[in-house]
């Protein structure tokens, strides 16, 4: 029953396409997340809304209405942001309600919710096609890449821009980087765990790993293994139960989360690394 | 050989001049210590040197180049700010934060030789929020250094440090001077530590009231009270303000 999922070709699909946002969403979200720019993958995800209901509305594939749609908003909010000095907060907040009004209104327009609405909205991952899944493997491959030939300027403008800026990083080209990366990845994403959600795989599997990680590779990788982890087990998990498989992603994430925080306030965590004379102690005498 | 050139650099903010025609000149090898009561204008030439703040009249030429003009200079420049600004959390090792500032082509042999010189190679492992303020000061100067810079610009480093820190501190900016001839520009608060290891003294209130070799400033008694009653002034407004 339990191996039998790997023989569902939409089941391969899904775990491959699955595991490929999560690596992808897991490291561009620990950018965002140390720029205090967490929801903006939220903002995105919700403007992108208005892109999907204009493409089903016009007949074009709304993936396509989406990327175009959340990728000038995110550019044009960030240049708002930067030249009215607009806090990033509050730029998320316009970014977010501008999306989901468009598209509220589009929708009007084409006489209501229907079944494609919703997928996007709560995530298909057991609908991709071959066509998405090699979409999504490209977009990987091409972002990852992109990071790591820019690695040092990435993590140097993310920790400190004034001094990345005198040792002669493009700040602002970088920035903007950081934004039309983090606007494909998440409309890549929606079909993992839809607009609603889209937000717990850039910021949970980062959060939690950077309680545990001391350097940034480690944190990386850890965030990566557990965001990983959480698409493989909310899949099979959801496929055993016959559950939303989103949902069950989040959920999984939510739980290493809440795990951690419960090591973390018994002090096996100290210093980002575990305490493990402590947790062996714990282990053999409570 | 005239490393820096700044001529007649004015500096407008909304209803206040920050620096008023301020020029001189720092060479190679020099050890400019900076000093001026706080809202001097000390950070602002700063920003302007370091290409931070564009908007001002007069010009600032490194090695015989305006920096409005060409930005190749700051490949030669090391910078140690006040006091940096990150993410507490921030999930940095002191290594990979030092290897931030090594050059595109850098060797990373230069990072392990960084971290000796500056005595952090112990808590190279380290995360950088886990460190004291002194250690910090020394992974940013580490991080400064770990590009070779010919010129080294630190903006009042050890505040807030203790004096062991500090002590350790100046003893590293000496070494770095006199032993691989990097020409360092300090601003500080602290006359006696200035008096001690600057060779040349820049005085700053907005304007440039002291340009020239250390010794004539701090054997100039009424320059130094001078200096005293205005820093004195500032302080006292200061604290009135506050």
């Amino acid at each position: 029953m339990t191996l039998e999922i790997f023989s569902f070709g939409f089941m391969q699909r899904a775990l491959v396409s699955g595991i490929a946002i999560a690596i992808l969403c897991s490291v561009v979200g620990l950018f965002l997340v140390l720029r205090r720019y967490s929801l903006f993958g939220d903002a995105v995800a919700h403007s992108s809304f208005g892109g999907i209901a204009a493409g089903l509305l016009l007949g074009i594939y709304p993936m396509w209405t989406a990327y175009v749609v959340s990728l000038v908003s995110a550019l044009v909010i960030t240049r708002i942001k930067q030249k009215f000095d607009i806090s990033g907060e509050a730029s998320v907040a316009i970014l977010l309600s501008s999306g989901i009004a468009i598209g509220l209104i589009l929708i009007s327009f084409a006489g209501g919710f229907n079944v494609d609405i919703l997928s996007f909205l709560f995530g298909s991952i057991l609908l991709v096609s071959v066509e998405d899944t090699v979409l999504i493997l490209s977009l990987t491959g091409i972002i990852l890449i992109i990071i790591l030939l820019l690695y040092r300027e990435l993590i140097y403008s993310t920790f400190n821009e004034e001094q990345a800026k005198v040792s002669g990083v493009p700040v602002e080209k970088i920035n903007y980087l950081i934004v039309f990366i983090a606007g494909i990845t998440v409309v890549t994403s929606i079909q993992l765990v839809g607009i609603l959600l889209i937000s717990a795989l850039f910021v949970i599997p980062n959060i939690t790993a950077i309680m545990y990680g001391r350097s940034f590779k480690q944190t990386s990788l850890l965030s990566i293994a557990f965001a990983v982890s959480s698409v493989i087990v909310g899949i099979f998990v959801s496929y055993l139960f016959n559950i939303t498989p989103s949902g069950t992603i989040v959920l999984f994430s939510i739980t290493i989360f809440g795990v951690t925080i419960g090591f973390k306030s018994m002090g096996f965590l100290e210093g980002s690394k575990i305490n493990k004379k402590k947790l062996f102690l714990s282990n053999h005498f409570i | 050989m005239k490393v820096v050139e700044i001529k007649n650099l004015t500096v407008e903010y909304p209803g206040v001049r920050a620096l008023d025609n301020v020029s001189f000149s720092i060479e190679q090898n020099d050890f400019l210590g900076i000093i001026g009561p706080n809202g001097a204008g000390k950070s602002t030439l700063f920003a302007c040197m370091l290409g931070l703040h564009t908007q001002y009249s007069g010009s600032i030429n490194f090695f015989g180049e305006d920096i409005r003009v060409s930005k190749k200079y700051l490949a030669d420049l090391g910078y140690v700010p006040q006091k940096p600004i990150f993410e507490k959390n921030f999930p940095a090792t002191v290594r990979e934060i030092v290897k931030m500032g090594l050059r595109r082509n850098g060797n990373e042999k230069r990072v392990d030789e960084v971290l000796q010189d500056v005595w952090i190679h112990e808590i190279s492992h380290k995360r950088i929020g886990q460190l004291s303020g002194g250690q910090q000061q020394r992974v940013f100067i580490a991080k400064a250094l770990v590009r070779d810079p010919k010129i080294l610009i630190l903006d009042e480093p050890v505040t807030g440090i203790d004096t062991q820190s500090t002590d350790l501190f100046y003893g590293i900016l000496s070494e770095l001077n006199k032993k691989q001839n990097i020409t360092i520009i300090w601003a500080s608060h602290d006359l006696d530590a200035v008096n001690k290891l600057a060779n040349k003294v820049a005085c700053l209130d907005r304007t440039l009231f002291f340009h020239g070799i250390s010794n004539e400033f701090f054997s100039n008694d009424e320059l130094v009270k001078k200096y005293s009653e205005s820093s004195m002034q500032k302080h006292m407004h200061h604290h009135i303000e506050s």
